[in-house]
């Protein structure tokens, strides 16, 4: 067990996290930070990918690197448009939920089907 | 067993004790501190992978700016809090099975090494000369991949459409409707007068070093946007209108002028995004310029938010 194989086991762990924080929580803006720690531990397999690749005097292949700093940008954008989207509905309803409209909550756990 | 090693087991704990605690905090707010502080470790973890551009780039854009909007959100959605009601049991129990499942497969997949590892490092290494740059991750992205780095860039300013868009009708071209700190003796108004001088040389640095070290012109836009949003949260300047002109000609001119090489690579180099010979590092300096201007300052857009009050005329 070496160090790069122990971040390479933390990725399959984010990303299950994440998936679970994504599903189970109702919340909206707790699904967006469930979603960018699902994102990071993909972002983590390309990293171990990349470390293994490592020839030429790198410390690793820098091709997928270079994938995982666009795909930071990519994600970023994409939170700051989804948290936009997200303050416009509590603006418009008063309430940031995914159900329409049911201030009870009955139908909380249908929000993920 | 060396001391790195122990190290590195002690970090992973920590990074996924505070990931566990993103998804099971209560409050929504303490969530997106425990998120800002996770992308701080798993900066540490890119260091440790030997990735120092990405570990630059989660550092300052998924922990530094993400974590500014998602803590502004979290602020204002905190009186929703209480109206939530948790998933049922049974979903939590199928949830969790479904992603133990998922984990265990890219487990296995991490744990069974391809026989031959596949790697486009020497590739790299082998013409990043003609390039001029040292940086092989920036050769990556401005020289073999310079169309994904294009379009990245245009997903930014997209994403800003996006969110301007979202404002209502009256308030359309008017300012943005960040929170702005009321005391004007506190140690924020200090601090806000004394980093951005040295926050926009150290920023400018960051996108010169790009070429040769670490670094680049997304990180050094990243810190010149988070100077920028210091001064406007303090409140020693206002958000700038949205309708002014200069402002949206800032925004776009680091994506046109790229575009506008990619487009001249027709003529000079005999395709898109390609580079005449011996032209090509003073050309990506350029590109990189202009893009840390307009990086920071649709940075600092989308930190402000959707237009929420009416420009004086």
């Amino acid at each position: 067990m070496n160090a790069v194989m122990l971040f390479g086991l933390c990725g399959p762990v984010l990303v299950g996290l994440g998936l679970f924080g994504l599903i189970t929580n109702p919340q909206p803006l707790r699904k967006i930070l469930a979603f960018n720690l699902l994102g990071t531990g993909t972002f983590l397999l390309f990293g171990v990918i990349a470390r293994r690749g490592a020839a030429a005097g790198l410390g690793g292949d820098p091709v997928p690197q270079a994938l995982v700093i666009t795909g930071i940008v990519v994600a970023f954008a994409a939170t700051a448009m989804a948290i936009a989207l997200l303050l416009r509905l509590f603006q418009e309803t008063g309430q940031a939920a995914l159900d329409s409209g049911d201030p009870n909550g009955t139908s909380a756990p249908t929000d993920v089907s | 067993m060396t001391i790195t090693f122990i190290f590195d087991a002690i970090l992973v704990v920590l990074l996924l004790t505070v990931a566990i605690w993103i998804i099971v905090a209560r409050a929504a707010f303490s969530a997106v501190l425990a998120f800002v502080a996770y992308g701080l470790l798993l900066a540490v973890v890119w260091v440790e992978l030997s990735a120092i551009d990405i570990a630059l780039t989660e550092a300052a854009i998924g922990s530094g700016v993400t974590g500014m909007i998602l803590l502004g959100a979290a602020s204002r959605l905190r009186e929703t809090e209480a109206a939530v009601v948790s998933a049922g049991r049974p979903l939590i129990l199928a949830a969790a099975l479904l992603c133990a499942v998922i984990a265990a497969a890219l487990a296995a997949l991490v744990l069974s090494p391809p026989s031959t590892v596949f790697t486009l490092a020497p590739e790299t290494m082998a013409h990043l000369h003609e390039s001029g740059l040292g940086n092989p991750v920036a050769g990556v992205l401005f020289v073999y991949r310079a169309f994904d780095t294009l379009l990245e860039k245009v997903v930014v300013v997209l994403a800003l459409v996006g969110v301007w868009s979202l404002a209502p009708d009256r308030f359309w071209g008017g300012i943005p409707g960040l929170q702005v700190s009321q005391q004007p003796n506190s140690v924020l108004t200090l601090l806000s007068q004394l980093l951005p001088p040295l926050g926009i040389v150290f920023g400018i640095y960051m996108f010169w070093t790009g070429a040769n070290n670490p670094g680049g012109a997304f990180q050094g836009g990243t810190v010149l946007a988070a100077m920028w949003i210091l001064v406007m949260i303090a409140g020693l300047q206002n958000p700038p209108s949205t309708n002014w002109r200069w402002l949206r000609v800032l925004v776009v001119l680091g994506p046109a002028i790229f575009l506008a090489i990619g487009l001249a690579g027709f003529g000079l180099a005999g395709a898109f995004l390609a580079y005449p010979p011996g032209y090509a590092k003073p050309l990506i300096i350029v590109a990189e310029a202009a893009l840390t201007l307009s990086i920071g300052v649709a940075l600092g857009l989308l930190a402000a938010g959707p237009p929420e009050r009416v420009a004086q005329q």
